[in-house]
């Protein structure tokens, strides 16, 4: 079942939430919602469910009109940040709520429903906790009873809103990877809102950054980190470092910073996507060592140019051969910039570091 | 070797004696003396006077208008927190500050205001009397009109918190699962509401089952058809029969006493069902 929506938008007295939103999501496919808090990340997945009505646009399911169907009637599952599982009823009542509550010529017969049910709670390894009620759950526990829940009713589309964003490191990795196995099976169309990035990029098969009510790109994990469309993307996506440049036609040129006019633009260079060398070649920057530290697999170097703190991202190897050490003088050579003169990009990959020399 | 137990709050044998004397002083000595007061006569004259006719009907008039006000009460008490808590509109503060009103009011003010209203001649009274041709001051329902009034506050004071405490995800999630409106009141929101509404419940009918001042302006207090209990008592004392009067409060006292046991075992039953805290709840996965 796919997900069409048109034209979505939406505001709160004077704060527009959503900004003309259009997105296509096909059956099978696990799609990320990814921004900051207040991007409008949580609204449109809320109105998807129904459980707000945009201002303006559509919402299809299957191509088919669903933007005044009641969220009753949409069958989506939806999974809560916090659960909201109902607190009064036994582990096995929740998950099973969603059949009782069919109309009688729908509803399966109990021994069906108990039989459902159990599938269900085997599939997210918990029927042991039948019986149990929520308030005895761990939350990794609890969100996949919420999960089962939203399972049990055969939803066309499943909704997470922040599904993990209530637990800790260790749970999270785990249900992360146990969800992208989940959707895996049931060939559903899945959109979760996340304002983790690692989050998405691990489990979602596109992911769709958002930014201010608007879409700021939308692509594969790998399109939208290595080839970010907008300076808002490279800095939410990773670290980045912003090199000031002058533009002339193809060549940008770093720093001029008096001249800074309407002609600047802003490199964007990932940290680990800059070389550096002990010995200056044309195009090469000089940069003072700040600070050399080690974390983890890689090894975090601070530098300064003309008065701006980059930093460097170098493998152990690399760092062995270099041996740097605070104070030294250094020369940064990028291998993989993107140049943006506001939100429009510009020549790529020409680039004149002429500055440094 | 033992070591001393120690606890978060220090005090624990201080304030529980000074609770166990305070509770002394002020209800189990009062109420022991009504008893060994009581105790003076022998069973016969006790039951005699006990299970009298004009007695028996005054119990069925409080008992049973108390039962009846607090029905209505539980019923447009979670209304009318219900719509404090979950709609917003104008002048929902100054409704709120309105709501603890009968808190306040002298009972005799309430009882003579509701008289004036609901007599024949007054602002309502003349319609429900008149058009409907239904006697409600001066007659039984006149003390459940009067027991509704002094017993709200006390279901929407229990209910709002725990409404306020309900999330409107658990609804969002009911809805989401194919629940209609009813079934979500019926499964989803009234089983978390009930503990709450049961004491307020409680709270209004043992309030309503004690009202003596504004019931006594409304009820006509004819014997047998609206004369309350706290009334047949006070009016026994003015004849000096002390006895008689002990008797009776007695009575209320341990009916009063067994159905409030029953509503809170009820509570008690129902406030530990669904939390689980009668298992170990310490399962970490």
């Amino acid at each position: 079942m796919s997900i069409e929506v048109r034209n979505i938008s939406k505001r709160f007295g004077n704060f527009v939430a959503l900004d003309n939103i259009s997105l296509e999501i096909p059956t099978g496919e696990l799609v990320a919602l990814l921004g900051p808090s207040g991007c409008g990340k949580t609204t449109l997945l809320r109105i998807i469910a129904g459980m707000e009505s945009s201002d303006t646009g559509q919402v299809l399911f299957h191509g088919e009109e669903a933007t005044h169907v009641h969220t009753r009637e949409r069958r989506v599952g939806f999974v809560f940040q916090h659960y909201a599982l109902f607190r009064h009823m036994t582990v096995f009542e929740n998950v099973a709520f969603g059949l009782r509550v069919k109309p009688r010529a729908e509803r399966p017969a109990e021994g069906e429903i108990r039989e459902r049910v159990t599938r269900l709670l085997q599939l997210v390894q918990l029927d042991w906790l039948a019986d149990r009620y929520p308030s005895q759950l761990s939350g990794g526990q609890r969100q996949r009873i919420a999960l089962a829940r939203a399972l049990a009713v055969e939803p066309k589309v499943l909704l997470l809103d922040e599904p993990f964003g209530a637990l800790d490191t260790q749970v999270r990795k785990e249900l992360r990877r146990w969800l992208r196995r989940l959707h895996d099976e049931m060939h559903i169309a899945s959109v979760f809102v996340t304002h983790d990035q690692e989050e998405a990029l691990e489990v979602a098969d596109r992911v769709v950054v958002m930014n201010k009510g608007r879409i700021e790109q939308l692509g594969t994990p790998d399109e939208v980190y290595s080839a970010p469309a907008s300076p808002f993307v490279y800095r939410f996506l990773g670290n980045v470092n912003v090199f000031r440049n002058r533009v002339h036609g193809q060549w940008a040129e770093v720093d001029r910073a008096e001249q800074a006019g309407k002609d600047e633009a802003l490199a964007f260079v990932r940290p680990h996507d800059i070389e550096i060398q002990r010995d200056a070649s044309p195009g090469a920057l000089s940069a003072g060592v700040l600070h050399v530290q080690a974390i983890g697999p890689l090894v975090r170097v601070e530098v300064e140019h003309q008065g701006e703190i980059f930093e460097v991202e170098l493998t152990r190897e690399q760092h062995q051969a270099l041996a740097l050490a605070a104070g030294e003088t250094v020369w940064l050579r990028p291998r993989n910039l993107r140049v943006f003169q506001g939100d429009r990009m510009v020549s790529a990959q020409t680039f004149d570091l002429g500055a440094g020399i | 070797m033992t070591t001393k137990k120690h606890r978060v709050l220090p005090g624990f044998g201080l304030s529980l004696g000074y609770s166990l004397v305070y509770l002394s002083l002020l209800v189990l000595i009062p109420l022991g003396g009504l008893i060994a007061r009581s105790a003076q006569m022998s069973l016969a004259e006790f039951w005699a006077i006990a299970t009298a006719e004009r007695a028996l009907a005054a119990y069925r008039v409080t008992f049973g208008c108390a039962l009846l006000a607090a029905i209505v009460n539980a019923f447009f008490g979670l209304l009318v927190a219900w719509v404090l808590v979950r709609y917003d509109f104008w002048g929902k503060r100054f409704v709120d500050a309105f709501v603890d009103l009968p808190f306040a009011l002298p009972t005799a003010v309430a009882g003579i205001t509701l008289t004036t209203l609901y007599a024949a001649n007054g602002w309502i009274g003349q319609y429900v009397e008149g058009v409907l041709g239904y006697k409600v001051a001066f007659a039984p329902p006149g003390i459940v009109v009067a027991l509704i009034f002094i017993g709200i506050p006390f279901v929407v004071r229990t209910v709002q918190p725990v409404i306020e405490d309900i999330e409107p995800e658990v609804e969002e999630a009911a809805a989401s699962l194919g629940a209609t409106r009813a079934q979500t009141f019926v499964k989803v929101l009234l089983p978390t509401l009930f503990p709450a509404l049961l004491t307020g419940f409680a709270l209004s009918f043992s309030r309503a089952v004690g009202e003596y001042g504004s019931v006594i302006f409304i009820a006509g207090n004819m014997p047998m058809v609206s004369e309350i209990t706290p009334l047949l008592i006070i009016s026994k004392l003015e004849q000096y029969d002390v006895a008689g009067a002990t008797v009776l409060a007695v009575v209320m006292l341990v009916i009063s006493f067994v159905l409030l046991l029953g509503i809170n075992l009820l509570q008690w039953w129902a406030a530990n069902r669904h939390s689980g805290r009668h298992v170990d709840a310490g399962v970490q996965a």
